[in-house]
């Protein structure tokens, strides 16, 4: 029982850890389909506004609170110029966005790393979110409770923005049938530009949340890219639903695999699994209906 | 010009004069340090006909060749190890890294790679093979395009961090110290000539490869697949079939390549075939001009070479060097180098209607 529960949550916590990353690219990338590579760089940057953040206010508690909306602001910014600079030229050949952004992800890891220095910073945890908590006879680490809560808290909020928002309307047609969208009177260079900042916006919250449970280096947002790529690509595009299920899914996957063999080896095994769970499901596991060959 | 190498006679001097500086001016104008780097950067070159295949004519951004790239260099780097042990102390002895490992027993999978035969029969058959069975599961199931983007990156991840977990694999700090390439001793000068012929007669004859399938009926329709592949399918033909060729020819190149990198370089590690330096192995056919035949050979040879010469002495400005370049070349110049005199001729070709309206 002790063991199930302990799994359960290491897995529970994992996936909202896969979430808070995945949810901008789902925006970014399910919605607009376009590949941000340098999202685990806006990753970054929110990590390292935790970290300034904290050297000016001084207290841990605070500083949090206040890198949070720091964070999302950053990040959102990050995106915007990208989006306005290059990634708005390329809609067209989104595998050479890819690359761009790429390029992009190496520019800004080198600017944190003359900026901040190639070492890992560490970010104090605040007091009350120390220690642990007993849950149903598990001990629970505080920190990564507050990330699941954030998680869902950001999942909630996307979600209602984009169901009950006017905004939140207008992206949804966009991703719908940009043509028709844009016959209605919908800006679509505005919406892909505003999604683009939400999107990005998240990764900075989510580097913000990270520092509570690893150490920031210039490669921070490298680490979890590509595992936050692989639960939009499972969740299926333009699908936050698909994300969610997504990530929790193979976060459990993975924390229960790892128990039973390495953590080498549960990378491999999710690696497999997606191969696997394409074949039954080539457009991931939720995916929009339309007409279109493509 | 680009009419006469589309030539028989142009294909041929083309290729003599190729063979004329890999075999004849770079061997006698460079030192054996330098012949061993230009060696090394041949490996990339090789690796880059590949992929230039795949993505540029196959339209399929592999970002995984490190992948392919490693088992080559694995495989071979097992048979090393078994044969240096050998050499040490005897037949069935147990390669010095794992002693230190505090491995006594020799793994059952190490024990065929005693044989260069097998060795070079895994090397050309395990990627090739491997990346056949990936590509059917891919494709068939029409999953393309960034979804395979995306997915051949997992692969190198996932593969490097398995590499790194296993211990009678070398682990983090990967295989190294070799003396024996197949009973040449490698620290003679003149064995390590011979390995840079190798690497130069393998990249003629990949390159050569390469031009033969674009030149076939099939590569007009890996062209076709590319640009069009709903139409293709219509046509009556499986895309699906079309890419794996393509795809798995490019594992073998790099497959071939780690090979050859291992006894030139003298180390192979997980660090050299992650994420980022697969993602590496595609700037220089973005340079070069991803479509062209020999666009990707240039390019890459042009970034090992930028690599070797500026990363030491000047890191930081060669991270951002790399990153604006893939920045630059592939939002401006998509089609690389390759074309550049295209370009020009169009826009003189505009100029000059301009100003005959005029």
């Amino acid at each position: 029982m002790d063991l199930l529960v302990g799994q359960l949550f290491t897995g529970l916590s994992t996936g909202s850890i896969l979430l808070l990353a995945a949810l901008g690219l789902s925006l970014t990338f399910g919605q607009m389909g376009v590949i941000n590579m340098a999202h685990g760089e806006f990753i970054m940057a929110g990590c390292y506004t935790a970290y300034v953040t904290q050297q000016v206010v001084g207290d841990a508690g605070v500083s949090l609170l206040i890198a949070l909306p720091v964070g999302f602001l950053v990040g959102g910014a990050m995106g915007l110029v990208l989006e306005w600079l290059l990634v708005r030229h390329l809609y067209q050949r989104p595998l050479d966005t890819l690359l761009v952004t790429f390029g992009v992800g190496l520019v800004l890891q080198q600017v944190a790393r003359d900026v901040f220095g190639a070492p890992a910073v560490n970010v104090t945890v605040p007091e009350f979110l120390r220690g642990g908590v007993d849950l149903l006879g598990t001990a629970v680490p505080k920190t990564r409770l507050f990330i699941l809560a954030l998680a869902v808290v950001a999942v909630t909020v996307v979600a209602l923005v984009l169901r009950f928002t006017a905004a939140g309307r207008r992206i949804r047609a966009v991703v719908g049938n940009r043509d028709l969208a844009e016959t209605a009177g919908i800006s679509s260079r505005a919406v892909d530009a505003g999604t683009f900042f939400i999107g990005s916006g998240l990764a900075g919250v989510a580097g913000v949340a990270l520092t509570l449970i690893g150490s920031t280096s210039p490669t921070t947002g490298q680490s979890y890219l590509v595992d936050a790529f692989l639960v939009v690509v499972a969740g299926g595009m333009g699908r936050i639903k698909g994300a969610v299920v997504a990530a929790v899914a193979l976060g459990t996957f993975q924390a229960v695999f790892e128990t039973y063999s390495t953590a080498s080896l549960a990378k491999v095994g999710v690696f497999v699994v997606i191969v696997v769970f394409l074949q039954l499901r080539p457009q991931g596991l939720f995916t929009l209906r339309t007409r279109s060959l493509a | 010009m680009s009419r006469f190498f589309a030539t028989r006679a142009g294909v041929w001097s083309g290729f003599g004069a190729a063979a004329l500086v890999l075999f004849g001016a770079a061997p006698l104008l460079l030192s054996g340090f330098r012949l061993g780097l230009l060696a090394q950067f041949l490996c990339y070159a090789i690796v880059a006909v590949g992929i230039g295949l795949a993505w540029g004519r196959g339209g399929m951004l592999t970002l995984g060749q490190g992948v392919f790239f490693g088992m080559g260099a694995y495989l071979m780097a097992m048979h090393m190890k078994m044969a240096d042990a050998e050499f040490r102390n005897g037949h069935g002895a147990v390669p010095d890294f794992m002693e230190l490992a505090g491995i006594r027993e020799l793994p059952a999978y190490w024990v065929p790679f005693a044989s260069p035969v097998f060795t070079i029969a895994m090397i050309l058959v395990l990627p090739t093979g491997f990346a056949v069975l990936l590509g059917f599961a891919v494709f068939k199931r029409r999953v393309k395009g960034a979804y395979f983007a995306i997915l051949s990156q997992a692969l190198a991840g996932a593969f490097a961090i398995l590499l790194i977990g296993q211990q009678s694999m070398g682990g983090f700090n990967g295989l190294s110290r070799f003396r024996y390439f197949f009973g040449y001793n490698l620290d003679d000068a003149v064995n390590q000539q011979m390995l840079y012929f190798i690497a130069a007669g393998v990249l003629l004859v990949v390159v050569a490869v390469a031009l033969q399938l674009r030149r076939s009926r099939y590569g007009e329709l890996l062209v076709a697949v590319r640009d069009a592949e709903e139409r293709v399918r219509f046509l009556g033909y499986d895309a699906a079939n079309i890419k794996v060729v393509a795809y798995a020819a490019a594992a073998l190149f790099a497959a071939v390549a780690g090979a050859i990198f291992v006894p030139v370089v003298g180390i192979i590690s997980p660090a050299s075939i992650g994420i980022v330096p697969s993602i590496m192995f595609i700037l220089g056919v973005a340079i070069g001009g991803r479509a062209s035949l020999v666009g990707p050979v240039v390019g890459a040879l042009a970034v090992a070479w930028a690599q070797t010469a500026l990363s030491e002495q000047f890191p930081s400005a060669w991270t951002y060097a790399q990153g604006l370049l893939f920045i630059v070349v592939i939002a401006l110049l998509p089609g690389g180098i390759a074309s550049v005199a295209a370009l020009t001729k169009r826009f003189q070709a505009k100029s000059a209607t301009v100003e005959a309206a005029a």
